[in-house]
């Protein structure tokens, strides 16, 4: 049962991955990572980390991938040139190199790990605490300074957003009204390719 | 396997088990339909009255088979795909709507024993249950989840029409939506600050949630009714009703996200919309208004669960009708002001109340005291709160006077 419930949480999340990378629609794309998402839910919930799941669906697949989609929809990224154009020279040629070594490191660790046999760093998973008890405990208490430090961190990141767009040079402050469209999912179908 | 679990699935789980899940989830699902079918003819009824109508009366005793012409009427219909959409994302995106609705019905205890400790538990086939069809141990965490996930309906279905309308529509729903998910969450997570067990441990799973309101001590009251008040305004904005209805302003933007879809599609949106009321008007009497928990009259305990809970069901979405009928539609900016500005610091100012009560309970300190000195750090924030925004205006309203130079 565990088995069959693990392959299939695999197959979702190896599925939305290579949807991901190969789909040329960027909303097609963000779908699969969504699909990803779940399948990486599934697999926490195979593994009695409810919470854990809970807080992949509405961190990951609730509120990132919302605002990737937001971006894509008000920018309108053209699906056709996306693929054709190569900001960085030589980026696919980096990208498949990391992809490479971070698999190779992937390996790595899981062979390592089952050598030491080590399973859990933190804490071991208690079946009979209910399991945000059981986060709140150990993030509270042995994890609290790395915490506190990622909550500083985030609250940086908002007022370096707030400041980055409240305050611009005088040129920039609404001296042309931008009065096109957001534009919907017809730029392919316009270029005479059906986008399916 | 957990604490909080279903005492149906903590022994062997055999055949009679794996028929008693299934008809739960049979059931659920029936009610689900069910209750879409009548929630629109209550809507409907209720708000002609409001508006001194009859409403319908054509099809059954007081019209109340009218959803049900409606859409056998609607299934006949035509069934376009515009041209310019995305066709996979324009199928999936009712289907998306709809879905997350479902889920969280599911974790709504509708029924069950509360009263004597009981903790909801009914005995069933010679097993014991709880009247829901799921109690996962991070209860009103899935139920956030599930109301997060519920934008993409929106959002896919106007991006995929290929069309200006439903585009802004969806951009407007989204950004709605996503505004006021905090709200919301900020509601819950007072409810799960008080609702503690014996041991001093507040639980997420919706079945303790009403079992610590029980017998009268309501989160209504033992929140302190703000919570109450922030969770409806933000359910309200969630699903996108009157009078935070902007994506379906007609005025502006002709029919909204759903422009494009006809036929069984449209009838999805339809039935997902007054679905989703449903289910937020559950997840309100869940949190706030003791669920299916009140007193046995007389008879068996079990039947008065499905009473009350459907009792208070009713009159919250009495409640979600009237406001309908009565309340005129904000403007986008007041909707975004009463969000982020009001709502959210309001949540967050009395989160940091009722943790600092429970503290001092925990310390011993006077409670009086602790009331009152949390009192004067909130109003000492809020008037923070009003001295940055008021300086911050004027620094703008003097950068626009000065001839040159770059704002600061």
């Amino acid at each position: 049962m565990e088995w069959v419930v693990f392959v299939l949480g695999a197959l979702i999340c190896a599925l939305g991955a290579f949807g991901v990378v190969t789909r040329s629609n960027p909303v097609h794309a963000a779908l699969s990572l969504i699909g990803t998402f779940f399948g990486i839910a599934v697999l926490f919930i195979a593994q009695d980390a409810e919470f854990l799941a809970a807080v992949q669906v509405i961190v990951y697949a609730g509120s990132i991938v919302v605002l990737f989609l937001f971006v894509i929809m008000l920018l309108g990224v053209d699906t056709a040139e996306d693929l054709e154009v190569e900001p960085i020279t030589g980026q696919r040629t980096a990208a498949v190199v990391a992809g490479v070594a971070i698999a190779a490191v992937l390996i790595f660790v899981v062979v390592a790990g089952a050598i030491t046999g080590a399973t859990s760093s933190a804490a071991p998973i208690d079946t009979d605490v209910a399991n945000p008890v059981q986060i709140g405990r150990v993030l509270f208490t042995d994890y609290l300074w790395a915490f506190e430090i990622t909550s500083i961190l985030l609250v940086i990141a908002v007022v370096g957003a707030v400041t980055l767009a409240r305050h611009r040079p005088d040129g920039m402050v609404d001296d042309e009204l931008v009065d096109e469209l957001p534009a919907p999912a017809v730029v392919a179908v316009d270029e005479g390719e059906v986008a399916t | 396997m957990i604490v909080a679990a279903d005492p149906l699935l903590s022994g062997h789980v055999g055949l009679v088990v794996f028929l008693i899940v299934l008809g739960k989830a049979v059931v659920t699902l029936g009610i689900c339909l069910i209750a879409t079918m009548l929630m629109i003819w209550f809507e409907r009824k209720v708000i002609s009255d409001l508006q001194n109508r009859i409403g319908p009366n054509r099809a059954g005793p007081f019209g109340i088979l009218q959803t049900l012409a409606d859409g056998l009427k609607v299934i006949l219909k035509e069934d376009l795909v515009p041209e310019k959409s995305d066709r996979w994302v324009f199928r999936l995106a009712p289907i998306l709507t709809m879905i997350p609705a479902f889920i969280t019905f599911g974790m709504i205890p509708i029924g069950g024993d509360f009263t004597d400790g009981n903790g909801g538990v009914v005995h069933m086939f010679g097993h014991d249950t709880l009247l829901q069809l799921a109690n996962p141990d991070a209860g009103v965490l899935v139920i956030l989840a599930m109301s997060s996930i519920a934008v993409y309906g929106v959002m896919l279905a106007g991006w995929s029409s290929g069309s200006k309308y439903p585009l802004l529509g969806s951009v407007r729903a989204s950004a709605q939506m996503v505004s006021y998910e905090a709200a919301l969450g900020l509601g819950v997570l007072a409810v799960v600050l008080v609702g503690s067990n014996d041991a001093g441990i507040s639980s997420l799973t919706t079945n303790s949630i009403v079992s610590a309101q029980m017998p009268w001590g309501w989160n209504l009251w033992v929140t302190g009714l703000v919570p109450f008040v922030i969770f409806i305004l933000a359910a309200t904005a969630e699903l996108n009703r009157p009078p935070f209805d902007l994506v379906e302003a007609e005025q502006e933007l002709v029919g909204s996200f759903q422009t494009e879809y006809s036929g069984f599609r449209f009838a999805i949106f339809y039935l997902a919309e007054f679905l989703n009321a449903i289910t937020m008007g559950a997840i309100v009497v869940t949190l706030f208004l003791g669920g299916p928990g009140g007193p046995v009259l007389f008879g068996p305990g079990w039947m008065w669960g499905f009473v009350w809970f459907f009792l208070k069901l009713v009159a919250v979405l009495y409640a979600f009708v009237w406001t309908r009928a009565s309340v005129p539609r904000v403007r986008y900016d007041q909707l975004m002001d009463l969000g982020w500005k009001v709502l959210i610091p309001l949540g967050v100012g009395w989160m940091l109340l009722l943790v600092g009560i429970r503290v001092g309970a925990d310390a011993g300190w006077n409670p009086v005291v602790t009331v009152a000195v949390a009192a004067v750090v909130m109003v000492a924030c809020y008037g923070l709160l009003r001295l940055a925004g008021a300086t911050s205006r004027r620094l703008a309203a003097e950068a626009l006077d000065a001839p040159e130079g770059v704002i600061d």
